[in-house]
C-alpha cells in the first residue's frame, strides 16, 4: 500500500510537470487550432534560462529567494520567446491550411533545437540546486522537497491561471477567441493581442515546468523538450485539447500511469504507455475526456 | 502496347545505369560510392514521398506515422532474409547468382509490404473516422508505438539494432520500385478511384452525399500507401545492411512530410522533386555541419510563409507543357486562354 | 406508395428541439416546397432525410423502406440526392470531374482494375465521361467542362451542384435553397430547370427556399414550418392566404 501511495505521489509530481506543459499546448490549440510542436522546445529553453540564471545568482547557500528569481526570470524570458515565435513564424501563415501550420511548427521546433545545440552545446549540463534539499518521511513513504515544490508550485500556477481565465477580462477574451476567432474580432476583441497573451502564458508555464524538472532531475540538454513535449502533448489531447482543466487532468493521468507502469510492469514500455492511452482515448472518445465535440454544420 | 514498351525501356535503362554506376560498363568509370549512396537513398525517399502523398496530398488526410510502416517493412523483410534467405537461395540453386539474390529480395519485400499493409489496415480503420488533427495525432502515436514494440523484440536486435542484412538492394532495384510506385500512384490518381479520393479531400461531406464510400476509400488508399512504405523500408534495410528503430521515429515521418510539402501536395512530380531536393539539401549542406539543420529549418519556415503550396502545388510537370499548348489553341476571351 | 414519408420525426440537439413530431408525405413526381422563417428547422429536416443526423425519434420512409439513421452515402445510393445550402463543390476538381464523381457511386470499378487499366475499366471510364458530358450539356455547363469548379460564376456553381446531384441517378431530389443569391432572370431559369427535371425524369423534388416567387411558382404543395412544427400544408394559393403563415413568415405580402 505504501508503495502504491509512493508511486502515486511520484506520479502526481511528474504529472504536474506534464500538466504545466500541456496547458500551453491546449491554450494555443484553443485559440489557433494549431498544434504547436515547438512548445516542447520552449520548455527546454526555460530549463536552460533557469540554468544560466542560477549560475549567475550563484551563492554559497541555495535559498528560496534565488529559486524564485530563477523561476520568474525563466518564465518572463520564455513568455517573450513564445510571443516572438508567434509573431514571426505563425502569424504570417495563420490563414493557411492546417498542414502548412503544422510544417511551420515543425520548422520552428527544429530551428530552436538546433540553435540550442549550437549555442548551449549538445552535452548535458547540470543544474545547481537552488533550494535546500530535505526529505520527508512518514508512513514508509519518502517525499523529497523537490517533489513537494513541484506539486505546490504547479498547483499555485494552475490556480492562478484558472483565476485569470475565468475572472479577468483578458481571460474572457481568450475564451471567446477559442470559440470563434471571427466572432471575437467582430465583438471588438483585439485577437492578435489575445493570441500573443495566450502564447506568452503558455510559454511561461512551460518554462516553469522546465525549471521545476531541472531542479528534480538536475540535467538539461538541448533535446530534452522532445520526450516531455510529446507526452505533455498526449496529455493535452487526452484531457481534451482546447480544455484547460482537461490539460491538467490529462497531465496528471499520464504522469501517474507512466510511473505506475514503470513501477509495476517494466520500464521498457514507459514511452509507449502514453501513446497507448492516447490511441485508446481517441478511438473511444475522440474529443478527449473533457473536450467539446465539434459538429460541422452542413 | 505503348505501356509495355515504355516499361521495358525503363527496366533496361535502369539496369544499364546500375551497371554504369558500379563500374561494370565503362572501364575506369564508376560513380563515387558516396554519391551512389545518396542517389540510392534519394530513390527510397521518392517511394516514401510519393506513397505518402497519396494519403496526405490527394486524399487530404493528415497522416504523420509513415515511418512506422517503413519500419515494419524494413524489419519484417530483413528478418525473412536473415532467417530464411539462405534456405531459399539453396532451393533456387539452379538459377544464376543475381537471380537468386533478386528472388530473395522480392520475397522479402513482399513480406514487408504485406505486413506493413496489414498494419496500415489496423491503424487506418479506427483512425480514418477521425477529423484532421486527431488523425494526425493518432498516426503519430501509432508510429511511436510500432517503434517501441519493435524495440522490445529481441529477435530483431532490440535496442542494438538489426545487423547482418545482406546487401541485396542496389540502384536498379531501388529505382525500379520508385518508378513502379510513381506509376501505380499515377494510375490510381487518374482513375475513378482517384477521383473519389480527391473528392474526399475537397469536401468529405459532399463526397459522402454523392454516394462515395468515404471510409472505405480512405482505408484502401491508406493500406496501399502503407504497403509502399513497407517496400521502401525493405529496400532501405537491404541497402544499408543495418537498421535501428531510431531511423524510423516521427522525425523520419516529418522528413517525408517536408518532402511532399516542398514539392507540392497533390503533385506526384512534386513529391519526386521534393524527395530529391530534400536529400540534396541535407547532403549538400553537410559540410556546414551544425549550421546545416539550423539553415534547413529556417528555409522550411520561410518556404511556408512565402509559398505554402510548395513548388508545384497541384500541378504536375506535364501540366506546364499541355497548358501552353491549350492556351495557344483556345479562343481568346474564354477562360483558360 | 409515397416517395418520401416522415412520420412523427423529432430532432433534438441537447435541450433544443429543432424539429417537433413532423409528418410529411411526398408523392412520386410531386414538387414539394418547404418554407419557414430562419431557424424553423428546414435544413434540419433535410439533414435528417439525407442521413447527416439520425432523428431523435420518428421514422423516415423512402419508397416504403425505413432510412432513418442510415449513413449519407447509403441513402444516396438508395436514390435520394441533395444539394447544399452553402455550395459544396469539389473546388479544385474540374466541372466534368465533379459530375463524374457522382456517377462513380453507381460504377463497379475497383482499385485493382484501375491500376491495371483493364479494358473493362477503360470502357467504363469512357462511358462515365460521355454520360457526364451529356448531363453537363443538359445543364448548359458543357462549355465549362474543364474549368476548375471554384472558378465558376455563382449561378453556374449552383447549376453544377444540381447537375452533380442528378448524376447519382436519384429517384428523388432535395434542393437546399437553390435560388439563393440569384437575380430574377436566373431564378426564372432555375424554375424552368426544376420543372423540366421533374417532367423529364419523373422524380419527386423537395425544395427548401426563401425565394417566394420560386416556391409559389413551381411547387404543387407548400409545407410551412415554424419553430420545428408544421403550421400549414397546401397548394400555394391557399398558403399565401393563410393568416398563420402570413403572421409567422410572409408578413402580409
Amino acid at each position: 500500500m505504501t508503495t502504491f501511495l509512493q508511486q502515486l505521489v511520484n506520479g502526481l509530481s511528474l504529472g504536474s510537470i506534464y500538466a504545466l506543459i500541456a496547458l500551453g499546448y491546449t491554450m494555443v490549440y484553443g485559440v489557433l487550432r494549431l498544434i504547436n510542436f515547438a512548445h516542447g522546445d520552449v520548455y527546454m529553453v526555460g530549463a536552460y534560462v533557469g540554468y544560466y540564471l542560477s549560475r549567475l545568482l550563484q551563492r554559497k547557500e541555495p535559498s528560496l529567494a534565488s529559486a524564485l528569481l530563477v523561476m520568474l526570470g525563466s518564465m518572463i524570458a520564455c513568455a517573450l520567446l513564445g510571443v516572438l515565435i508567434e509573431r514571426l513564424a505563425y502569424r504570417p501563415v495563420r490563414k493557411e491550411a492546417r498542414l502548412t501550420l503544422l510544417i511551420t511548427a515543425i520548422g520552428v521546433s527544429l530551428f530552436i533545437e538546433n540553435v540550442a545545440q549550437l549555442v548551449f552545446g549538445p552535452d548535458p549540463k547540470f543544474f545547481p540546486s537552488l533550494a535546500p534539499r530535505t526529505d520527508f518521511r512518514f508512513g514508509g513513504m519518502r517525499l523529497t522537497s523537490e517533489q513537494i515544490t513541484v506539486i505546490a508550485v504547479s498547483l499555485l500556477l494552475m490556480v492562478l491561471l484558472r483565476f485569470f481565465i475565468m475572472k479577468t477580462r483578458t481571460g474572457k477574451a481568450m475564451r471567446a477567441v477559442s470559440f470563434s476567432l471571427d466572432a471575437a474580432k467582430l465583438m471588438g476583441i483585439s485577437t492578435d493581442w489575445i493570441i500573443s497573451v495566450t502564447f506568452a502564458l503558455g510559454s511561461a508555464l512551460a518554462a516553469s515546468g522546465g525549471v521545476l524538472i531541472a531542479m528534480q532531475i538536475p540535467k538539461v540538454d538541448p533535446l530534452m523538450g522532445i520526450p516531455y513535449g510529446l507526452k505533455a502533448f498526449v496529455a493535452a489531447v487526452l484531457g481534451g485539447i482546447g480544455s484547460v482543466p482537461g490539460a491538467v487532468l490529462g497531465g496528471l493521468l499520464i504522469g501517474t500511469s507512466e510511473v505506475m507502469v514503470v513501477g509495476y510492469l517494466s520500464s521498457t514500455y514507459r514511452d509507449a504507455i502514453a501513446f497507448g492511452i492516447l490511441i485508446l482515448v481517441l478511438i473511444l472518445r475522440p474529443q478527449g475526456l473533457l473536450g467539446r465535440v465539434h459538429k460541422e454544420k452542413v | 502496347m505503348r505501356g509495355w514498351i515504355a516499361a521495358a525501356g525503363v527496366f533496361v535503362g535502369l539496369l544499364f545505369l546500375n551497371g554504369v554506376f558500379v563500374g561494370s560498363v565503362f572501364p575506369g568509370f564508376a560513380l563515387p560510392p558516396y554519391l551512389l549512396q545518396v542517389l540510392c537513398l534519394a530513390g527510397i525517399n521518392i517511394t516514401l514521398a510519393v506513397s505518402l502523398n497519396l494519403i496526405n496530398g490527394f486524399t487530404g488526410q493528415f497522416s504523420i506515422g509513415h515511418a512506422g510502416f517503413m519500419a515494419i517493412g524494413a524489419y519484417a523483410s530483413a528478418y525473412f532474409t536473415v532467417t530464411f534467405g539462405e534456405a531459399l537461395r539453396s532451393a533456387l540453386g539452379f538459377l544464376p547468382e543475381f537471380a537468386r539474390d533478386g528472388a530473395v529480395l522480392l520475397v522479402a519485400l513482399t513480406i514487408g509490404a504485406v505486413l506493413a499493409s496489414i498494419a496500415g489496415f489496423f491503424v487506418g480503420v479506427p483512425s480514418l473516422r477521425l477529423r484532421g488533427d486527431y488523425l494526425a495525432i493518432v498516426t503519430l502515436g501509432f508510429g511511436e508505438i510500432i517503434g517501441v514494440v519493435i524495440l522490445n523484440i529481441d529477435a530483431v536486435g532490440g535496442a542494438r539494432g538489426y545487423s547482418g542484412i545482406p546487401k541485396l538492394a542496389n540502384f536498379f532495384w531501388i529505382y525500379l520500385f520508385a518508378a513502379a510506385t510513381v506509376l501505380v500512384v499515377h494510375r490510381i490518381v487518374h482513375s475513378s478511384f482517384g477521383r473519389t479520393l480527391v473528392a474526399i479531400r475537397e469536401d468529405e461531406i459532399a463526397a459522402e452525399a454523392m454516394g462515395v464510400h468515404t471510409t472505405r476509400a480512405k482505408v484502401i488508399s491508406f493500406v496501399v500507401s502503407s504497403a509502399m512504405a513497407g517496400v521502401a523500408g525493405g529496400l532501405f534495410a537491404h541497402y544499408l545492411m543495418y537498421i535501428n528503430v531510431r531511423s524510423f521515429t516521427f522525425l523520419k515521418s516529418f522528413e517525408i512530410i517536408i518532402m511532399i510539402v516542398i514539392g507540392g501536395l497533390g503533385s506526384i512530380t512534386g513529391s519526386v522533386l521534393g524527395a530529391v531536393l530534400y536529400i540534396s539539401l541535407t547532403e549538400g549542406l553537410r559540410e556546414f555541419a551544425q549550421y546545416r539543420m539550423v539553415l534547413f529549418s529556417l528555409l522550411l519556415i520561410i518556404l511556408m510563409i512565402v509559398r505554402p503550396q510548395g513548388i508545384l502545388g497541384h500541378k504536375e510537370f506535364v501540366t506546364f507543357l499541355t497548358k501552353r499548348r491549350r492556351s495557344l489553341g483556345a479562343a481568346p476571351g474564354t477562360p483558360g486562354a | 406508395m409515397p416517395s418520401l414519408q416522415l412520420s412523427r420525426v423529432t430532432m433534438e440537439f441537447g435541450g433544443l428541439c429543432a424539429v417537433n413530431a413532423l409528418d410529411l408525405t411526398i408523392e412520386p413526381g410531386h414538387l414539394y416546397g418547404l418554407i419557414g422563417p430562419n431557424g424553423a428547422g428546414k435544413t434540419t429536416v433535410f439533414n435528417v432525410i439525407t442521413g447527416v443526423y439520425a432523428p431523435t425519434s420518428g421514422d423516415v420512409l423512402f419508397e416504403g423502406a425505413s432510412i432513418a439513421g442510415e449513413r449519407c452515402g447509403r441513402i444516396t445510393r438508395r436514390g435520394i440526392a441533395r444539394t447544399f445550402q452553402n455550395i459544396r463543390l469539389f473546388g479544385e476538381m474540374s466541372v466534368l470531374d465533379n459530375v463524374k464523381v457522382a456517377f462513380d457511386c453507381r460504377q463497379a470499378t475497383t482499385l485493382t482494375t484501375a491500376v491495371l487499366r483493364t479494358p473493362a475499366h477503360r470502357t467504363e471510364e469512357e462511358r462515365v465521361g460521355r454520360e457526364s458530358l451529356e448531363l453537363l450539356k443538359i445543364f448548359k455547363l458543357d462549355h465549362l467542362a474543364n474549368e476548375r469548379a471554384k472558378n465558376l460564376p455563382y449561378g453556374s456553381q449552383r447549376r453544377l451542384e444540381i447537375a452533380r446531384a442528378m448524376a447519382t441517378a436519384p429517384r428523388m431530389l432535395l434542393l437546399d435553397e437553390p435560388a439563393a443569391g440569384m437575380n430574377p432572370h436566373e431564378s426564372t431559369e432555375l424554375m424552368d430547370l426544376i420543372r423540366w427535371i421533374r417532367d423529364r425524369f419523373g422524380m419527386a423534388i423537395l425544395l427548401v427556399e426563401h425565394n417566394m416567387k420560386v416556391v409559389m411558382g413551381i411547387c404543387e404543395t407548400v409545407h410551412v414550418l415554424d419553430y420545428g412544427s408544421t403550421i400549414a400544408i397546401g397548394p400555394p394559393a391557399q398558403i399565401q392566404r393563410d393568416p398563420k403563415v402570413i403572421e409567422a413568415y410572409l408578413g402580409g405580402a
